[in-house]
């Protein structure tokens, strides 16, 4: 908006000193506002601090908003042994970078086709029943999946990552269809003319081209992935396989008494998102936002 | 063979016509296409429409989830319709979510012009106020939880705040509190960075003609932003429903569904009972139920709010 607002006075100059005070006054710095902002940014990183500092006392001194009298860094290593956390925090890992890396690696060439042939009745039809299953509510097939996959013997971290990746297809397809389709046919035409296959179009034009989109993909993948509660909680039957959010779950309805101990151990679990989001905040948001607006 | 003409159906000149024609309706599909899209079908089949049409199955037996089981017809559903604790479920369900909805939106909408607004260190409050979306609700409920339970009511015991002096989870009446705060808490930043990229498509020189034409702040809002964003408003009215009809994360985190059951939704109705409490049939059922209601809301969300954007 600023640009708009510089080219117009150089171009049109001025046209009355009433206007000119108010374009002056839209350039200024809003106070008022950046105050508002700046208390209501309290109800986040005040919580933030409270579990840090929480995390760094003794139990007796747990409680309160200031800062620890004697700083118990060995909380974390108790925390840590308590909940097997390189165990988890590996287990989630796995989970996460593999539900990520199959995710990009099916879900973009469905929605290739798709997009490619959306004229013919058939793929528009697949289309649809893709996305029709974005209305269906998790807890509605829960109890089934459930089932079927103790039977099936996927009640392990594999079951997990093949549901991530094809749970997300429907959300998926539909954040990518459109950007494809942007991609003019006439770049795959002339690979198309030198002999390439559908398959090597793909994989070596359209793939690539897929860049922001990918990343978009990625990023909703991981968050969800990474954070998800609920899945790992009715698939994973073994508990050595437990995810981050998973071990908080048993610790806390195990050992909840040790407040600075617990703290720790939710330190510990938001912590590796918040280290990546902090070095990656620009492309996280502009991520998201890309797969909103589709 | 351009992709485009399946909008353009205006009669232009006979030629392009005529090639539309030989290279759509006859045209041949590259059969890799169908190796693309079709075993991707068939999984997606596999691990979703058959579990749901499963999950209707079940919802006509007795069964328990293992062992023998036999048809029963529609004893669950009626069974559903006259048991109280899942017409609790629902009401409170429904209730939060409104509520959730409503406090979304209020605030999302706000932070979303204020962040777009001409404030200072923009882009660092826009990434501390979308550091909620990157936590896990259930980690970070633990720690709501400890708020709640303890510092909270020692400030309102030292400020003689009557009913923050207790905790409002062990409060029948105020559980629920706590889990809409927990569900807006973390929901606010999506919503928040949809309507950012809503106020992003708008063109700035509306605003520029709007203040010659000495508009308010109030009137700019409601009259030039807010229609400008109302596909946005709609995507956002029906996703934040959407989540916080599934709110589960928060009632695991906070109060397990208690006070005596009061804080129970739907979606833990059905993974306690269901999955741990020998309810199999009987909350697969609950959960047909429950798809068909968010159906129903869903279809009038976007039927009335669909028609609200085309005026």
């Amino acid at each position: 908006m600023t640009s708009v607002t510089i080219s117009n006075s150089g171009s049109q100059g001025k046209q009355s000193t009433k206007t000119d005070s108010k374009w002056h006054s839209h350039r200024q710095v809003n106070w008022w506002l950046t105050a508002v902002i700046a208390v209501l940014s309290l109800t986040i990183l005040i919580p933030l601090y409270f579990t840090v500092v929480t995390a760094l006392k003794t139990p007796a001194e747990a409680g309160g908003f200031g800062l620890p009298t004697s700083w118990e860094w060995h909380n974390f290593a108790d925390a840590s042994a308590k909940v097997n956390y390189p165990k988890a925090a590996l287990n989630s890992a796995i989970i996460t970078v593999a539900a990520v890396v199959l995710t990009l690696f099916t879900n973009t060439f469905v929605a290739y086709a798709i997009a490619r042939n959306m004229d013919k009745r058939f793929f528009r039809f697949l289309y649809y029943f893709f996305i029709a299953a974005m209305f269906v509510p998790f807890p509605v097939v829960m109890l089934p999946i459930a089932k079927q996959f103790g039977s099936w013997h996927l009640d392990n971290q594999l079951g997990l990552i093949m549901l991530y990746t094809v749970l997300g297809l429907g959300t998926n397809l539909f954040i990518a269809t459109g950007f494809i389709r942007s991609i003019p046919v006439s770049l795959e035409e002339a690979a198309r003319i030198d002999g390439a296959s559908t398959w090597r179009i793909f994989w070596k034009i359209i793939f690539p081209l897929m860049g922001p989109i990918n990343a978009t993909i990625a990023i909703l993948t991981a968050l969800w992935a990474w954070n998800d509660f609920l899945l790992p909680l009715i698939v994973l039957t073994d508990q050595s396989n437990q995810t981050i959010p998973l071990a908080q779950y048993v610790f806390s309805s195990q050992f909840a008494t040790n407040y600075p101990m617990a703290f720790a151990s939710y330190l510990m679990a938001m912590a590796p998102i918040l280290i990546v989001y902090v070095f990656a905040q620009r492309w996280v948001i502009s991520g998201v936002m890309r797969g909103a607006v589709k | 063979m351009t992709n485009v003409p399946v909008s353009s159906s205006a009669p232009q000149a006979g030629k392009p016509r005529k090639k539309r024609k030989s290279a759509f309706s006859t045209r041949k599909v590259d059969h890799v296409y169908y190796w693309m899209a079709v075993p991707a079908a068939v999984v997606f089949a596999v691990f979703l429409y058959v579990p749901f049409i499963q999950g209707v199955g079940y919802s006509f037996t007795n069964s328990q989830g293992y062992g023998q089981s036999k048809f029963i017809g529609l004893k669950n559903y009626f069974a559903l319709f006259i048991d109280n604790r899942v017409g609790h479920a629902y009401l409170f369900t429904f209730l939060i979510a409104v509520a959730i909805t409503i406090l979304v939106n209020l605030i999302a909408m706000f932070l979303a012009v204020a962040l777009n607004g001409k404030i200072l260190f923009k882009n660092g409050f826009r990434a501390i106020f979308f550091i909620p979306y990157t936590l896990a609700v259930l980690v970070i409920g633990y720690v709501f939880k400890y708020i709640f339970m303890t510092p909270l009511p020692e400030i309102g015991q030292a400020l003689h705040i009557n009913w923050l002096s207790q905790s409002l989870l062990t409060s029948e009446h105020y559980a629920w509190v706590p889990i809409v705060f927990l569900a807006v808490w973390q929901s606010v930043a999506y919503s928040t960075l949809i309507y950012l990229a809503g106020l992003q498509t708008i063109d700035g020189e509306i605003y520029e003609a709007a203040s010659i034409d000495g508009v308010n702040p109030w009137q700019r809002f409601w009259q030039i932003t807010f229609p400008l964003i109302g596909p946005f408003f709609t995507i956002n009215l029906v996703l934040s429903m959407k989540n916080a009809f599934g709110t589960f994360d928060q009632v695991m985190a906070l109060t397990q569904g208690g006070p005596d059951s009061s804080t129970e939704t739907v979606t833990y109705l059905i993974y306690t009972n269901g999955l741990t409490g020998g309810e199999y049939a009987y909350e697969t059922a609950n959960a047909v139920l429950f798809f068909i209601v968010l159906a129903i809301i869903a279809f009038i969300q976007l039927k009335f709010f669909g028609n609200k954007e085309k005026i």
